[in-house]
């Protein structure tokens, strides 16, 4: 796999889903699930006459996630028009930054098998989000085309990193950790479908750069690039050569398909928004900024070792996803057990997680009711293996895990009482094992397994060996009495 | 019986909320004006008259309650670039036909809370390209003064209608002189309002970062009157500049004028410089002092403004696609080829050509040579215009170098057309306000003296205006059509 040298860089899309409304108008920013062509104003629709009004709110937004990626910050930030052609762009351009983007010079550190690697952020800037277009079936096979411009004008930041990643799972994880940083600014929920999307650039040692488009999602980015990686290495091997252009990655058939050449690149025009002048950020709008900003992941991660005593991998396994160490930090608060709840959280409910393909955000309860889970173990009220069983039930249907208990009979028989009946039940019916065990006390065993079995294991083992050891101990001094007589 | 159309916006208004006049009096006469000598002008495209009465009957009842508005009754022709809610917007182009704004340019909700009634949609150069209205996909504007000749432009029908007094007053848009040159060639007045003073919402682009909304009227005080009632800050033009209109009218007196002399000599009709010398030598018999000055960069501010205005043209018209309003699209066709094609049917030949030159002006490897270079020499210009508003409080200059030409005279020949801006786009270029007013006339018509002062200082060029008006009234000429 080492033969050849890859190189990727990422241009990632992330909408501020922080924000009310749109970048240039008064639009609510929540598009989804409006009926098509509802959520729009002149403005957005780009009709004659209209013109964009800067959201200032998004460049304060924009300004705190270029400070989390430690980005130099123009003081002087200017908009321009990229000019082109598609029929989701209402205006036929798009307002963009070009020269003077709102933030440069940037890094992020992510953590490569347990390596710290710095990723170098080239650029972050605002721009807004053009509408979708919706086809009947496929895209091939519609027969028409319909336009849907309710998303038109919505705030995305666009962050560029450097071609510093190596391999397609640093792709990966430097998305995860971007994510998370944008998740703990609050400025972006990144579990909305399309409020992040990427392109990448891939070159191999000896080929040239290849930019991938449209990847919809973060987790089709490390297919796209793997599948690029292979094609591109299978061409150098050939003796053939990797040309420069732009390719689509198509989700349904998991390939990249040629989308133009890089010598016939489009001329956008870029030229200066004359419309919206330039906006100029003060030191004390920026420490204002900085100083109301939240905690990050790499701070947080530092604070959880320190603050629960977690390993360095648990604390980074957490923070890779805010809502997973926010759920960690709200079960300890409830159940106060941090080694035992940093446990359940990555190693059961993180696995039960990745094995049904859902995110935290997906699960239909809260810590509470994991804390309760928890707290049955404790009262030793179901054992550690049937509480995995029922955190998995809860996983499916979310619900309770008391009525789950109660349900699916997943109880422990710990009351003395209870378990002495069944006790006198099994000394009643084997009554050679019964004479054996008085003689040896090592078959004893037996007639536990025995009451176990009967109570279809819910009995607690350690209780019911008290209770019949007790009882034969009982019957052999009975015996002991008689002959002495 | 007042001879309604003989009043000017403040009479009109004056009288309606007296109650000596009903506002639907008062659009009825003018709508009858305009069905005798609209045919023969062509200053309307679009004549609004059912919206016309229903809101005067609506302003009616509203004055019954004790609504008091500046503009009470007072019709107002609106350039077809400034979109109106509910009725048709074209900006006389033919990829606009059919489209009907869904809302109101930010001056036009400004003009109905003081009462204003829009009577019509005034003719103009498509999409504001021209300085003649002879580039109107209906046709061209005849000059009330002599129908042989143009009305200027591109603002020409919102002139027009005031000049035949179809309207008391109107509103225009000026890119690189589109509202001074057809106030010239109409004998009224027109201001171009400093950059950023009047909210552009609801104006259809051509070139954004010249172009303002402006009004065109009668008289000085008309003038001064819709301009404190249009300006001021909105919530959709960032552009927008803190600022308070306000006018006291003063005295001339110890006013400094600066007179460029490049404005005044080789292209320059001799006939057009005497008129404008003597408006010059009347305000130093006011008091105001003038000097001879040079603005050698002058010679450049056409090729500048051209570039620059092309360049945004280029981008602001990439929307009429036909997809969404207007002309449409042929929908069978893959959506470049369509695209290509309404644009082809829907755009008149000086749009195309300026979209055209624009795109190449924009073009990777020539925004350097052209685009680039004529913003370098724009800032060059706004230099030396800033640098005489030091030492003076007004340029005085001719609003345009020639008369209003014949119809037909200029249309082969795109540069001499282009030579029409020649004094009126520096104004546009640094973004200072100037005004036109009529200055006398040569074999029987109209020419304008044309006024700039430093940015935000309107006060300044309405007091100058008015010093003229009151010593010429040249602005109660009327052309013979309108005399009845």
């Amino acid at each position: 796999m080492s033969e050849f040298k890859v190189k990727i860089g990422l241009e990632c899309h992330c909408q501020i889903t922080s924000l009310k409304t749109k970048l240039f108008c008064k639009c609510p920013a929540d598009y989804r699930g409006k009926p098509p062509n509802t959520n729009v104003c002149p403005t957005c629709l780009g009709l004659p006459g209209t013109l964009p009004y800067l959201n200032m709110k998004a460049v304060e937004e924009a300004i705190k996630v270029a400070l989390a990626l430690n980005c130099k910050i123009n003081k002087r930030m200017i908009f321009y028009r990229k000019n082109y052609f598609y029929p989701d762009l209402s205006k036929n351009f798009q307002i963009s930054q070009y020269d003077y983007p709102l933030a440069v010079d940037g890094w992020v550190t992510i953590d490569v098998d347990g390596k710290d690697k710095i990723i170098r952020i080239k650029r972050v800037h605002l721009e807004e989000d053009p509408g979708r277009l919706v086809y009947r079936g496929g895209i091939d096979s519609s027969p028409y085309t319909l336009v849907d411009y309710n998303r038109m004008g919505v705030t995305l930041i666009e962050v560029v990193t450097e071609p510093d990643m190596e391999a397609p799972m640093e792709a990966k994880i430097f998305l995860q950790e971007l994510r998370s940083i944008l998740e703990h600014l609050g400025v972006s929920d990144g579990s909305l479908e399309g409020s992040m999307r990427c392109d990448a650039n891939i070159s191999i040692e000896g080929g040239s750069r290849v930019e991938i488009k449209n990847i919809s999602s973060f987790k089709e980015v490390e297919k796209a690039l793997s599948y690029e990686i292979i094609r591109q290495r299978s061409l150098l091997k050939r003796g053939a050569k990797v040309r420069r252009e732009t390719r689509h990655w198509d989700e349904v058939r998991k390939i990249t398909v040629a989308l133009r050449a890089k010598e016939e690149e489009m001329d956008y025009r870029y030229f200066p928004e004359p419309d919206l002048v330039p906006i100029y950020l003060t030191d004390e709008m920026i420490e204002r900024i900085r100083k109301h900003m939240p905690e990050l992941p790499a701070v947080r991660k530092v604070r959880l070792v320190k603050q629960y005593g977690l390993t360095e991998y648990e604390a980074r396994v957490l923070t890779s996803d805010k809502q997973l160490a926010d759920f960690f930090e709200k079960l300890v608060s409830l159940h106060g057990k941090p080694k035992v709840d940093c446990s359940v959280v990555i190693n059961e409910l993180l696995r039960l997680l990745n094995e049904k393909n859902l995110e935290v955000r997906d699960l239909k309860f809260t810590p509470l009711e994991v804390s309760e889970l928890l707290t049955m173990v404790d009262l030793g009220a179901i054992s550690w293996k049937s509480a995995k069983y029922v955190l998995r039930r809860m996983v499916e249907s979310g619900e309770h895990p008391k009525k789950i208990v109660e349900l699916e009979g997943i109880r422990r028989i710990s009351s003395v009482e209870e378990i002495e009946r069944y006790v006198d039940i099994i000394l009643n019916r084997y009554r050679d094992d019964v004479e054996a065990a008085i003689r040896d006390s090592k078959a004893i065993h037996r007639l536990v397994g025995e009451v176990l079995k009967e109570t279809k294991m819910l009995a607690d083992p350690k209780l019911t060996f008290e209770v019949v050891s007790k009882r034969i101990e009982n019957l052999r001094r009975e015996r002991q009495t008689s002959t002495s007589k | 019986m007042v001879k309604i159309s003989h009043l000017t916006a403040k009479q009109i208004a004056s009288l309606v909320l007296a109650g000596s006049l009903s506002p639907l009096d008062v659009v009825e006469r003018y709508l009858e004006r305009i069905k005798k000598l609209n045919p023969t002008i062509n200053a309307f495209i679009n004549v609004a008259e059912e919206h016309a009465k229903r809101t005067a009957e609506e302003l009616e009842k509203a004055l019954k309650k004790g609504f008091r508005g500046k503009l009470a009754g007072v019709p107002i022709a609106i350039k077809d670039i400034i979109s109106t809610k509910g009725i048709e917007t074209t900006c006389a182009s033919k990829i606009l036909k059919g489209y009907v704004p869904p809302y109101d340019a930010t001056v036009i909700k400004r003009l109905k809370a003081e009462g204003a009634i829009i009577i019509g949609k005034t003719n103009m150069d498509e999409f504001a390209m021209g300085s003649s209205t002879e580039l109107s996909a209906y046709g061209p504007t005849r000059n009330p003064w002599n129908l042989e000749r143009v009305a200027g432009g591109s603002s020409g029908g919102s002139a027009a209608a005031v000049a035949a007094r179809m309207a008391p007053a109107s509103l225009g848009s000026d890119t690189g002189g589109s509202i001074r040159c057809p106030a010239a060639f109409c004998n009224i007045v027109g201001l171009k309002p400093t950059y950023g003073t009047v909210s552009r919402y609801g104006l259809i682009s051509y070139a954004c970062s010249l172009e303002q909304i402006g009004p065109m009227t009668i008289d000085v005080e008309d003038c001064a009157l819709l301009m404190d009632i249009i300006s001021g800050r909105d919530g959709f033009d960032s552009t927008l500049i803190d600022y308070k209109f306000k006018w006291d009218p003063g005295s001339v007196k110890g006013l400094k004028i600066a007179v460029p002399r490049e404005f005044f000599g080789e292209g320059t009709d001799e006939r057009v410089a005497d008129l404008v010398w003597k408006v010059i030598k009347l305000l130093e018999s006011n008091g105001a002092v003038y000097e001879e000055v040079s603005m050698p960069l002058a010679r450049y501010a056409l090729a500048c403004y051209y570039i620059i205005a092309m360049s945004e043209a280029s981008s602001n018209l990439a929307r009429y696609d036909g997809v969404r309003y207007g002309l449409p699209c042929n929908l069978s066709l893959p959506w470049h080829e369509a695209f290509s094609e309404v644009r082809s049917k829907g755009f008149g030949m000086e749009v195309e050509r300026r979209i055209i030159l624009g795109c190449f002006a924009l073009s990777a490897g020539y925004y350097g040579r052209y685009y680039l270079k004529a913003l370098k020499i724009r800032t060059m210009i706004r230099d030396n215009v800033l640098s005489l508003f030091r030492k003076f409080d007004v340029i005085a200059t001719p609003t345009t170098p020639f008369p209003p030409f014949k119809i037909g005279e200029k249309i082969g020949d795109p540069l001499s057309l282009y030579m029409a801006d020649v004094d009126t786009v520096v104004a546009n270029l640094t973004g200072v306000p100037a005004i036109s007013v009529p200055a006398g006339f040569v074999d029987g018509l109209p020419v304008g003296a044309q006024f700039m002062a430093n940015y935000c200082r309107e006060d300044i060029l309405l007091t100058i205006a008015k010093c003229v008006q009151d010593e010429t009234k040249f602005n109660v000429y009327l052309p013979r059509e309108a005399a009845i």
